[in-house]
């Protein structure tokens, strides 16, 4: 019954949304209140309905109610309570009603914090949100029904791939979602400002905070997806550049200058037309990241939803959205003038360095995923593009960007002078650049990768601290004021250290990483670095709903135990899948990383060691970058901007 | 999202090691340049994934192939030219530049210059704007300003 429910929640969602479509954005053209208003009752009630549905969803995960098709084909009743829930969305068809409930909850929170929008723009910003809730009901409702019952229910269903039963990879998609999803905000926001040929600073900063909310979520949601790829995929690999991969990346590079270039919209009225080109970009490559994921185009095999029907249906979507927000975004942009001057020496012109860089870094990792198919296509070779390309062709820029950084983020507004904003740096600068002597001249005969990683994560770190610094003016209680700080530059401040932290560790774990394969022999002490592990016992076990091989390593440094390690082999009889749970013992320098193997012949077992110094460092920095970008939304400045909104619009002066 | 690790253990599980200690060479700085060279070298079973990562079976028989190669005193250039010979180029992770692979590699300097040259020109532009259009406002914005002034 209740699925029944959900199901007609779901259809009714869709109709509002149509009628959310439709009707504000009339309301907004002919100018009619009424009309306008609708979108916002129509929006809660949309977000109501979806998220009804999509808890009609779970619910019969948490049941297991095997009379649906969808929970036979991914739960299974001997599955631990958490992951029957996180089930819920690790399958195509309730991925996207994920989706869809995030889109219309966006919609609805526009409708909530919108209330100093001015009228109109609001209207066309809900009714462009509606159109894309639109799209992707009509795609679930005819492509990918989640609600389809079975005739004759089974006994037990199939069971969750074993992978994606650990709570890394559970929260990693509905924070991606979180991202891709929050895009759309931005994404909305511009259309409503073409369709209203009028962008200003007021635009700027409405369009921030949803864009900067996106980014959070999409730095947690890739960060999350790779620290799982870490620890549970039995190698220690972080990032691949995999197609799937790079679909989420290239949206969070191009939120990343997004947020950058809406503040000089804000600040300076400058670079409108490319922030308005940038936000549907970066919904675009969203759109582009999930046609990948569901269509199955670049990757031959695909465990989620290789189904040609469904990939012809967003491949629609995307066209539509994007081809016509460009249509109209050609139609318009002449008429975005920019206000602000500023000297070729300026903080602008930082920011405009910043879009260059990281659109290009963007465009790079773009044509290396689609390379394979256009080179199959048009010069009929079937080739590969793979990490060594990636890493080649994309290092040199995330290089630049972090050379230009601390200097970019110093420069004053309007005009500077180079020479001026280096000074306070100099001392960073030197301090990293011995730094990363230090360690060149201490490692013998290895890449030059590590010092460059040390000198680009001093610099960026340091140049951070200098600016927060030299905020707090030249003399007097320069602590205290420290404190006062507006948040936004306590986020900026942590956003770009944790850039640098993150680069550092990627450089120093690629550069410094210790790897040992052997067969171990029972109680056989062997030495990885300055380390001695011993295999003291191989056991069988029994899990919730897996078999379990485990071994236990004793990890000694200077003759005494400082941990003992269960690295597992598991066995997911329903799902005849088998999964490695390496063990790592974390410490805050390095992480120990042990994988069991197959036995031997003889006495032994196959075991894989690695040290990977600065690992933790990865994921550190990427917390820091959203914290940094939750401190910057949770500056004054928006809070007491949408009060003063709020007078403006109800005609009653500011004074 | 990283569902092709799904995948790519559905293809791979047989095995849970890639590098199994009885492939390695005894000779270390053979076996360094063996690894090295693995990690270019796409598993063909596998998606997106080297030879060195993999746990194929096909994968291994390459790392195997390929250590002989090494062992009988190929350079790297041959040992790799005998794979590309019998697998085609599709086993190569790195691209060669040959053809119109060019293109794939120049696309980003390329784009760098353009969109480098595109923004000095613009920021050009806004340095030499003399006339600040700060008085742009719309009619219903100079009726609201007029409106306060007479106040």
């Amino acid at each position: 019954m209740i699925t029944e429910l959900g199901h007609f929640a779901l259809i009714l969602s869709f109709m509002v949304a149509i009628v959310q479509m439709v009707v504000p954005l009339v309301g907004a053209h002919k100018r009619w209140p009424g009309w306008m208003a609708l979108a916002d009752p129509a929006a809660t009630v949309q977000f109501i309905l979806t998220a009804f549905s999509f808890g009609a969803l779970t619910w019969a995960f948490v049941t297991s109610d095997f009379s649906l098709k969808l929970v036979v084909e991914n739960s299974h009743s001997a599955k631990p309570m958490l992951y029957k829930i996180t089930g819920t969305w690790g399958n195509h068809e309730g991925s996207m009603l994920l989706w869809v409930l995030i889109v219309t909850l966006f919609g609805a929170m526009a409708s909530w914090f919108g209330g100093g929008l001015p009228p109109t723009l609001k209207a066309r910003v809900l009714g462009v949100q509606a159109a894309i809730a639109v799209a992707f009901f009509a795609f679930i409702l005819f492509t990918s029904n989640p609600f389809l019952r079975l005739a004759v229910p089974p006994f037990d269903g199939q069971d969750l791939n074993p992978l994606l039963q650990d709570p890394g990879l559970a929260f990693h998609p509905p924070f991606l979602y979180l991202g891709y999803v929050g895009l759309s905000m931005a994404f909305s926001f511009a259309v409503a400002a073409l369709i209203e040929g009028r962008v200003d600073a007021a635009w700027g900063r409405w369009v921030r905070p949803w864009t900067l909310a996106a980014w959070i979520f999409l730095t947690i949601g890739i960060s999350l997806g790779s620290w799982w790829a870490y620890y549970e995929l039995g190698w220690g690999g972080f990032w691949f550049w995999d197609p799937v991969e790079n679909a989420s990346f290239m949206p969070w590079l191009l939120a990343t200058a997004l947020l950058h270039s809406a503040i000089v919209v804000e600040k300076r009225e400058s670079l409108k037309s490319w922030t308005i080109l940038l936000a549907i970009l970066a919904f675009g490559f969203s759109l582009i990241g999930t046609f990948i994921v569901r269509s199955g185009l670049l990757t031959s095999v695909h465990a989620f939803a290789n189904d040609p029907e469904r990939g012809a249906f967003i491949l629609m979507i995307l066209v539509i959205f994007t081809g016509g927000a460009l249509t109209l975004f050609a139609m318009r942009a002449g008429a975005l003038e920019a206000k602000g001057v500023f000297g070729i020496v300026s903080r602008e012109s930082a920011l405009v360095a910043n879009n260059v860089v990281l659109a290009v870094a963007c465009f790079v990792v773009f044509i290396g995923t689609m390379w394979p198919m256009v080179a199959e296509m048009f010069f009929d070779r079937k080739l590969s593009v793979g990490p060594p390309f990636f890493n080649l062709a994309f290092t040199p820029f995330m290089v630049l960007l972090g050379i230009i950084l601390p200097v970019g983020a110093m420069l004053p507004w309007k005009r500077g002078r180079l020479a001026r904003a280096m000074r306070p740096l100099r001392g960073a600068f030197i301090l990293a650049l011995a730094l990363a002597t230090l360690v060149w001249a201490m490692q013998t005969g290895r890449s030059a990768l590590g010092p460059v990683g040390v000198f680009l994560g001093c610099w960026m770190v340091f140049g951070a601290l200098v600016d927060l610094w030299s905020r707090t003016g030249r003399k007097g209680d320069r602590l205290g004021r420290l404190g006062r700080l507006p948040r936004a530059d306590w986020g900026k401040a942590f956003a770009h250290a944790g850039l640098g932290v993150t680069m550092f560790a990627i450089a120093g774990l690629t550069a410094w990483e210790e790897e040992d394969i052997r067969v171990a022999t029972i109680g056989q002490p062997f030495k990885v670095g300055a380390f001695t592990l011993t295999l003291q016992d191989v056991v069988q076990d029994t899990g919730p709903n897996y078999l379990s091989t485990t071994g236990i390593v004793s990890l000694q440094r200077n003759d005494r135990v400082i941990a003992e390690l269960q690295p597992e082999k598991r066995q997911y009889p329903v799902a005849r899948m088998p999964t490695t749970e390496a063990a790592i013992d974390y410490r805050f320098l390095r992480d120990v990383y042990v994988v069991l193997g197959d036995p031997q012949e003889g006495e032994g077992w196959i075991m894989r060691t690695y040290i990977k110094p600065f690992a933790n460092w990865i994921w550190g920095g990427c917390l820091l970058m959203a914290l940094g970008g939750a401190l910057s939304l949770s500056d004054r400045r928006f809070r007491v901007a949408a009060g003063a909104r709020r007078i403006a619009a109800n005609e009653v002066p500011a004074e | 999202m990283m569902l092709r690790l799904v995948v790519v253990l559905l293809f791979c599980a047989s095995a849970v090691f890639a590098v199994r200690p009885d492939e390695v060479l005894d000779d270390p700085a053979l076996e360094a340049r063996a690894r090295e060279l693995s990690k270019e070298l796409r598993c063909l079973v596998c998606r997106n994934e080297s030879i060195d990562e993999s746990n194929a079976d096909l994968a291994r028989d390459l790392r195997l192939l390929l250590r002989e190669r090494l062992v009988a005193g190929d350079s790297d250039e041959a040992a790799i030219a005998f794979i590309v010979d019998r697998y085609g180029e599709y086993v190569l992770l790195r691209p060669t530049t040959g053809g119109s692979n060019w293109l794939l590699w120049a696309a980003g300097p390329m784009m760098l210059l353009l969109a480098g040259g595109i923004g000095l020109r613009y920021l050009r532009k806004r340095a030499d704007a003399t006339n600040p259009q700060e008085d742009s406002l719309t009619e219903e914005e100079q009726e609201r300003l007029r409106r306060i002034l007479d106040e």
